[in-house]
């Protein structure tokens, strides 16, 4: 701890009747402070009229050796004893009169309760924040609907660069992952639908599994989580930064209104990327699954084709097709959102880009519940 | 009585892309002074700033921090170094998700093993120090306005009473009375710590009122040093403009009429 050529701090104390003369020697700097603290807890004043700190001897003193000395003073005052320095030279006066100038209580957070009380009051806190973000999200969605319809009508305010920059980021720069998923996922489907069908003899229905699943539900699930994950994210932080930096409010300022410059390209841009990622997924998750079902099953590619058209009918197909946009709306969305919301600090970045990847994926499965029940009712 | 060199720059050279910054620069900064260095926007004060601390390598040249090569220095030669000089970034560059306590106790936890109540002392002294209300305390910086932000920074620069802080403009963006309240306190922290200040300013009255010495940055190297009066004399057209101006005109008017009281 203690740097080179430098002695540590410490007391030495000349004692009378009534008189402690305390002589710190060394240096009493922040790197002993350590040291001088414990020097000083160990003077025992009890029965002394005044105590007396001699500083001649002192090397170096800074704020942090000038505080101790002061609140040992401060200390041994509230003892009973008198307590004065001698010896200082100039510096060192102005500095001991800085600290005490600036010997103030402190500030603190006001201590935590009964921990029951703050679990509920935590309980609380939450449910209130979700009440508000459920409100707060609503009236965004309908701000973001309302500046969709006013561009529908004038289209000349869409920003086509913008929208087109990130659907090639959002939309085709998510194709290779999305690809390798959703082939891997349907080879994993095929494989174990069949291991489980082989035990009534119904292998061939594998087709009907893997292309109905996909089709269905599958294939745009995991495209929408992937998108959550992928651009979701991408949106809260993007929007979220500059928020910190004041590009929202410069924005504001200048008459540009975020919500058609920054939210609504990257709505528009995943409502049309994601059926396209959504049949590119279908697509590549039949093939997953024609793979296996080549491998395993020995039937010949032609025969597989020729059952998927025996398996599936238009319903199946567009399913899959009407919740697309709508996935890519909440996404889009939510990812916005939570990028608005973000302020001040990096660490509410991080928070609010958390949030917007946990939102969107369950916002999506709560939606597509729907869309199940709702397709069932309507028997499609 | 500012013989002692305590960092040295020799022949530098910076470089980004194919823009060069700084040419054959030499600069001295001695023990106990308060430096400034001015210079045009554009001119790489700040550059200078950050190469010294290391944030930004030089292409050649060399710099010498308290007796010892940049170029030579382990990593805990580096680590010492850091111990020894505190730095105030333009904005504070406070840490967002600590508070102003937390911040200023980064540093001593980093290098030193204190008690945690003497830490927090520490934390309120160097709060105090700097003129901010205790209250500043428990608060995060985006709850701070822009000048107590600064004066947060400034606390953590102290926090180790360093020898040597370097300020990145302390007191643009502040008014003007809080402008001088913070040339009081550098010059008063000068005073009873014996610090040296290294600091890239436009502020002509704060050159006036606590710089020791400034450095003229232009044409990729500082072509002048020396103090106020020094500078009045000369007769380089960029300098002239820079002292002599009418800003520079009404920093000196205010010196030398002595305050009333």
């Amino acid at each position: 701890m203690t740097r080179e050529g430098e002695a540590d701090a410490w007391l030495e104390a000349v004692q009378d009747a009534t008189t402690l003369v305390l002589k710190a020697k060394g240096d009493w700097i922040v790197a002993h402070a350590d040291s001088a603290d414990k020097a000083l807890q160990q003077v025992d004043v009890r029965g002394r009229r005044s105590v007396i700190f001699d500083l001649a001897g002192i090397g170096k003193l800074d704020t942090t050796g000038a505080w101790l000395l002061h609140r040992a003073q401060r200390l041994f005052q509230g003892q009973g004893a008198s307590a004065t320095y001698i010896g200082a030279n100039a510096a060192q006066a102005t500095l001991l009169d800085a600290v005490t100038k600036g010997d103030r209580p402190t500030a603190h957070h006001p201590p935590p309760g009964h921990p029951i009380m703050v679990i509920v009051e935590r309980m609380g806190r939450t449910l209130e924040d979700i009440g508000m973000t459920l409100r707060d999200a609503t009236a965004f969605f309908g701000l973001v609907l309302e500046t969709l319809g006013k561009t529908i009508l004038n289209p000349r305010r869409l920003r086509l660069t913008s929208t087109v920059y990130h659907m090639e980021q959002a939309g085709l720069d998510a194709v290779p992952i999305v690809s390798l998923i959703s082939f891997l996922i349907g080879a994993v489907l095929a494989f174990q639908g069949a291991q489980q069908l082989r035990k009534f003899g119904g292998e061939v229905f594998t087709v009907n599994l893997v292309a109905i699943s996909f089709l269905r539900e599958v294939g745009i699930l995991l495209t929408a989580i992937m998108v959550a994950g992928r651009s979701g994210s991408a949106f809260a932080a993007q929007i979220g930064s500059m928020k910190v930096r004041e590009e929202i409010d410069a924005m504001r300022t200048l008459g540009l209104d975020p919500a058609e410059v920054l939210v609504l390209p990257r709505v528009i841009a995943l409502i049309v990327m994601m059926p396209l990622l959504g049949f590119i997924a279908a697509f590549m998750g039949l093939s997953g699954g024609g793979l296996v079902v080549l491998l395993n099953l020995g039937m010949s590619p032609e025969m597989y084709i020729q059952r998927l058209y025996d398996a599936l009918d238009f319903w199946d197909v567009f399913t899959g097709v009407i919740k697309a946009p709508v996935f890519g709306l909440l996404i889009a969305v939510i990812g916005c959102f939570e990028g608005m919301k973000v302020e001040g600090s990096a660490e509410s970045v991080g928070q609010r880009t958390t949030a917007s990847v946990v939102e969107g994926i369950f916002t999506v499965i709560v939606v597509d519940a729907f869309f199940s029940i709702l397709f069932i009712q309507l028997g499609v | 009585m500012h013989d002692d060199v305590i960092i040295s720059v020799r022949d530098l050279k910076t470089q980004f892309a194919d823009q060069v910054v700084h040419e054959h620069l030499d600069l001295d900064i001695h023990a106990g002074e308060v430096l400034a260095i001015v210079g045009g926007s554009g001119t790489g004060k700040s550059v200078l700033l950050r190469t010294i601390l290391g944030l930004n390598p030089p292409v050649a040249g060399s710099i010498e921090i308290f007796g010892k090569l940049r170029s030579q220095m382990t990593p805990e030669d580096a680590h010492a170094v850091e111990r020894r000089w505190g730095v105030l970034f333009q904005d504070g560059a406070l840490f967002s998700s600590l508070t102003v306590t937390q911040n200023i106790q980064v540093p001593l936890k980093e290098h030193l093993k204190l008690p945690v109540q003497l830490m927090n002392e520490i934390a309120a002294l160097k709060i105090a120090l700097v003129g901010l209300p205790a209250e500043a305390g428990p608060k995060y910086p985006s709850e701070l306005s822009g000048g107590m932000r600064k004066r947060a920074g400034l606390a953590r620069a102290l926090a180790l009473d360093p020898e040597i802080v370097f300020l990145d403009e302390p007191t643009a963006g502040l008014d003007p009375i809080g402008a001088s309240a913070f040339d009081e306190l550098i010059k008063n922290l000068q005073a009873t710590l014996g610090l040296t200040v290294f600091m890239v300013t436009h502020d002509l009255d704060s050159l006036y009122a606590i710089c020791d010495r400034i450095a003229v940055l232009a044409d990729k190297r500082v072509i002048v040093t020396g103090p106020i009066s020094e500078m009045l004399k000369q007769e380089q057209p960029w300098i002239k403009e820079y002292f002599h101006g009418p800003r520079g005109r009404a920093a000196m008017a205010a010196k030398s009429t002595p305050p009333r009281s």
